[in-house]
C-alpha cells in the first residue's frame, strides 16, 4: 500500500487519525460486527481458556490464603507489605492511563483519543478491580473489611480518618465507581446501536435492556454531552488524588525512602506511564486481530509512544531525586537507604528497574522505532514489568533496612504470592476478552462524530493536513 | 385534525445539515413540539428544536456541595463528637486531615449527580416509546436522522403537517403509531 499510514509518517506529515473512504455506515458496521457476529473467533476460545486457567488459580490461591492466613505468603516483620501491596500500587497506576484518555484528553480536544478510549476506559475498571482484591486479601481478616468504611455500628466505633489507609480506601472506591459511571455513560448510545443491529432475539433483549430505551433525541444528546465534559472535568481532578493518596500510603510514613515529598507527583507520571505501556500492550493485538488499522492508526501508536517517553522522563527525574534527596539529607538512615537499594541484598531488582523504565524508553525518542509495531509492542511489555519492579524496590527495600539493624530482615516470595499476582493477571485478561467479545470495543458514536468532522474539513482546505490535532 | 392512534410524523434526512435546515424551517413554522433524533451529537441540532440550556450543571453543582458537606461533617462528627481520642493533646477537628475523604466525596456525590440527573432529566429508562414503531428508526443508531412532529403540537394537522415535512426534501415521512 502505498498511502499507508506509515509512508505518510516517514514523509514528515501526521499521518491520518481515520482510514480513508469512512461514512457513517461502515465505522457503525464496522465496529458493532465484532460484536454481533454469529461465531467466536477460534483464537478468542483458546485465549480466554488460558485466561481462565489463571482466573482459576487465583481462585484456588484465594481460597487457600482465606483457609491458612497470610503466613502462606512470604511477608514477615519486619516486611509485613509484600506483594500485595507491590500489586495493588502497580494495577491501580495501570487504570490511570484509562482516565487520562478518556477524561484529561477530552478536555484538551484530543481528537485522536476518540478510537482507543473506550477501550482504556475498559482497562481502567478491569484495573482497578484487579487493584481493589489486594488491600482486602492482604488482611488478617478479610471477612471485616467493611470496617475500612464508617457505618453506625454496636462498637460505636468509626474508622480513623487521620489515617492514608482509610482516605485509600475512599479514594479507591470512588475511583472504580465514577470509573464505571463515565464508561456506562459513553456506552449507552453503543448500547442502542447493538440493540438494533442485533439479529439475535437475546441480544436484543439485553443490549434493549441496558441501552434504557437510548433514541438519539437531540434534547438527550444535548444533556449527554454536558454529562460527559462535567464528568471529566471531574476525573482530572479524581484520577491525580487517587496516585496522590495511593503515594501518602508510603510518604506520610516515617520509614527512609519512603517519606518524601516527591511521591505524589512521581506516582502520578508512574501511573500514567504504566498505563499507557499497558495500553499499547493491549491495543497493538487488537488491531491486529480485528483489523481495526484504520481506526487505530500509526498515528495512535506514535502519540502513545511519545506520551509514555515524556512520563518516562518523570518518572527518571523522580529517581533522580529519589538518590538526590537521600545524599543532600544528610539523615544517615535516607543515605543508607539509597545506596542500599544500589548495591545491597535487592541490587538486581533495581538495577532492572533502571534499565526497563529509564534506559528503554530511550528508544521512543526516535520515529522509525514509534513506528514500528513490534518494537513498541516490546518497549511497553519492558515497562511493564520495569513498573511492577519499581514498585517492589519502594516497599521492600524500605522496610527489609529500616532503622535498628537488628530488626533487619528480608522478604522472599513463596508461590502463593506468586500464584495470586499471576491470578490477578488472568483476571484481567480474561475480563478485557469478554468485554472484547461482549462490547464495542470503540466507541462508536464518537468515531461517527469524528466522520462528521473529517467530512467537513476536507472541501474547506483540500490538501492541507491536519495540525489541529 | 387531531388523531389519537397517532404519535406524530417522522421524516428521514441523509445528513446532519439536512437534519439541521429542516428543523429550523419546522420551527419557524410554528411547530414547537418537535424533536430530532441523530446518531451522534450534531452540534446546534438541540437550539434548532428548541431547547437552548440544561440545568444539569446546577444539579452537579448541587450534587458536589453536598458531598463535600456530608464528607466533612461525616468526619468531624466521627472524630470530635462520637468518639472524640485524645492524641497527644492535638486538636480533635484536625481538618487538615479529612480534606483527602472530603474531596473524594465532593467527587463522588457531582458524579452520581451528573450521571443519575442526565438519566432521569432524560427519562431514561424509557422501556416503551412510539418512535420506534417507525421500521426504519433503527437507523437512527447508524447513518440517518429524522425530525419528529408530535400530534400533540397544536398546529399539528395529519395532512397539512405531512405535506410540510415533504416540502423540507426528505427521503420518507411516516406515521409513527402510538
Amino acid at each position: 500500500m502505498a498511502d499507508s499510514p506509515i509512508d505518510k509518517l516517514a514523509n514528515g506529515q501526521p499521518a491520518p487519525i481515520l482510514g480513508p473512504g469512512h461514512d457513517y455506515a461502515s465505522v457503525t458496521d464496522k465496529i458493532s460486527s465484532i460484536v454481533l457476529a454469529h461465531k467466536t473467533p477460534r483464537w478468542w476460545i483458546f485465549g480466554f481458556a488460558i485466561s481462565f486457567a489463571f482466573v482459576m488459580l487465583l481462585m484456588y490461591a484465594v481460597t487457600y490464603l482465606f483457609a491458612v492466613g497470610v503466613g502462606t505468603w512470604g511477608v514477615q516483620v519486619p516486611v509485613a507489605w509484600g506483594f500485595a501491596i507491590v500489586n495493588f500500587v502497580w494495577w491501580i497506576g495501570i487504570g490511570h492511563a484509562g482516565t487520562l484518555i478518556s477524561a484529561i484528553l477530552l478536555l484538551l480536544r484530543q481528537q485522536w483519543r476518540t478510537s482507543i478510549n473506550r477501550f482504556a476506559e475498559a482497562m481502567t475498571l478491569f484495573a482497578v478491580a484487579c487493584a481493589g482484591l489486594f488491600p482486602v486479601l492482604h488482611l488478617g481478616r478479610p471477612w471485616v473489611a467493611y470496617w475500612l468504611f464508617p457505618y453506625p455500628d454496636t462498637m460505636k466505633m468509626w474508622p480513623n480518618f487521620r489515617s492514608p489507609l482509610v482516605w485509600d480506601a475512599f479514594a479507591v472506591s470512588t475511583y472504580a465507581t465514577v470509573s464505571l459511571l463515565f464508561w456506562f455513560i459513553g456506552l449507552l448510545p453503543d448500547l442502542a446501536t447493538l440493540r438494533d443491529r442485533a439479529k439475535n432475539k437475546a441480544a436484543k433483549i439485553i443490549y434493549g435492556f441496558l441501552a434504557m430505551g437510548w433514541r438519539g433525541s437531540a434534547v438527550h444528546w444535548f444533556r449527554h454531552e454536558t454529562a460527559s465534559l462535567l464528568l471529566a472535568g471531574l476525573a482530572t481532578p479524581l484520577v491525580l488524588s487517587v496516585h496522590t493518596i495511593v503515594s501518602f500510603d508510603f510518604a506520610f510514613g516515617i520509614v527512609p525512602g519512603w517519606h518524601s515529598t516527591i511521591f505524589p507527583p512521581y506516582f502520578v507520571a508512574g501511573a500514567i506511564y504504566a498505563g499507557f505501556a499497558m495500553v499499547l500492550t493491549l491495543s497493538i493485538p487488537v488491531r491486529k486481530v480485528f483489523g481495526l488499522e484504520d481506526f487505530i492508526t500509526a498515528r495512535h501508536l506514535d502519540n502513545m509512544g511519545k506520551v509514555m517517553l515524556a512520563t518516562g522522563l518523570i518518572v527518571g527525574y523522580g529517581y533522580m531525586m529519589e538518590a538526590f534527596t537521600g545524599y543532600y539529607s544528610a539523615n544517615q538512615f535516607e543515605k543508607y537507604i539509597t545506596l542500599n537499594r544500589m548495591n545491597g541484598h535487592y541490587a538486581v531488582v533495581y538495577w532492572c528497574l533502571i534499565a526497563c523504565n529509564i534506559i528503554t524508553p530511550q528508544f521512543l525518542w526516535f520515529r522509525k522505532i514509534r513506528a514500528n509495531v513490534a518494537a513498541l509492542f516490546t518497549i511497553a511489555m519492558v515497562v511493564n514489568v520495569g513498573m511492577w519492579l519499581e514498585r517492589f524496590v519502594i516497599v521492600v527495600t524500605s522496610l527489609a533496612r529500616d532503622f535498628t539493624p537488628s530488626a533487619w530482615g528480608n522478604y522472599y516470595p513463596t508461590r502463593w504470592d506468586w500464584a495470586v499476582l499471576f491470578g490477578s493477571i488472568g483476571l484481567f485478561v480474561a475480563l478485557i476478552f469478554l468485554f472484547i467479545r461482549f462490547l464495542p470495543l470503540i466507541s462508536i458514536f464518537e468515531m461517527r462524530s469524528l466522520v462528521n468532522e473529517e467530512g467537513k474539513r476536507v472541501p474547506e482546505n483540500p490538501g492541507v493536513p491536519d495540525m489541529s490535532s | 385534525m387531531k388523531s389519537h392512534s397517532n404519535y406524530g410524523l417522522m421524516a428521514e434526512f441523509k445528513t446532519a445539515e439536512e437534519l439541521i435546515h429542516a428543523a429550523q424551517a419546522t420551527t419557524n413554522a410554528g411547530y414547537h413540539r418537535i424533536d430530532a433524533f441523530s446518531p451522534f451529537p450534531v452540534e446546534g441540532l438541540a437550539d434548532a428544536v428548541g431547547f437552548h440550556s440544561t440545568r444539569l450543571p446546577l444539579v452537579v453543582l448541587l450534587g458536589g456541595m453536598f458531598g463535600g458537606v456530608f464528607g466533612f461533617l461525616l468526619q468531624y462528627y466521627a472524630a470530635a463528637i462520637s468518639y472524640p481520642l485524645n492524641v497527644g493533646g492535638r486538636p480533635l477537628n484536625s481538618w487538615p486531615a479529612f480534606i483527602p475523604i472530603t474531596f473524594e466525596l465532593t467527587i463522588l456525590f457531582a458524579a452520581g449527580a451528573a450521571v443519575f440527573g442526565m438519566l432521569i432529566m432524560n427519562g431514561l429508562p424509557t422501556p416503551y416509546h412510539p418512535v420506534f414503531n417507525v421500521p426504519r428508526f433503527a437507523l437512527a443508531s447508524r447513518d440517518r436522522f429524522f425530525l419528529c412532529i408530535k400530534a400533540r403540537d397544536p398546529q399539528f394537522d395529519l395532512v397539512g403537517t405531512r405535506k410540510f415535512l415533504e416540502s423540507l426534501n426528505p427521503r420518507e415521512v411516516s406515521d409513527i403509531d402510538v
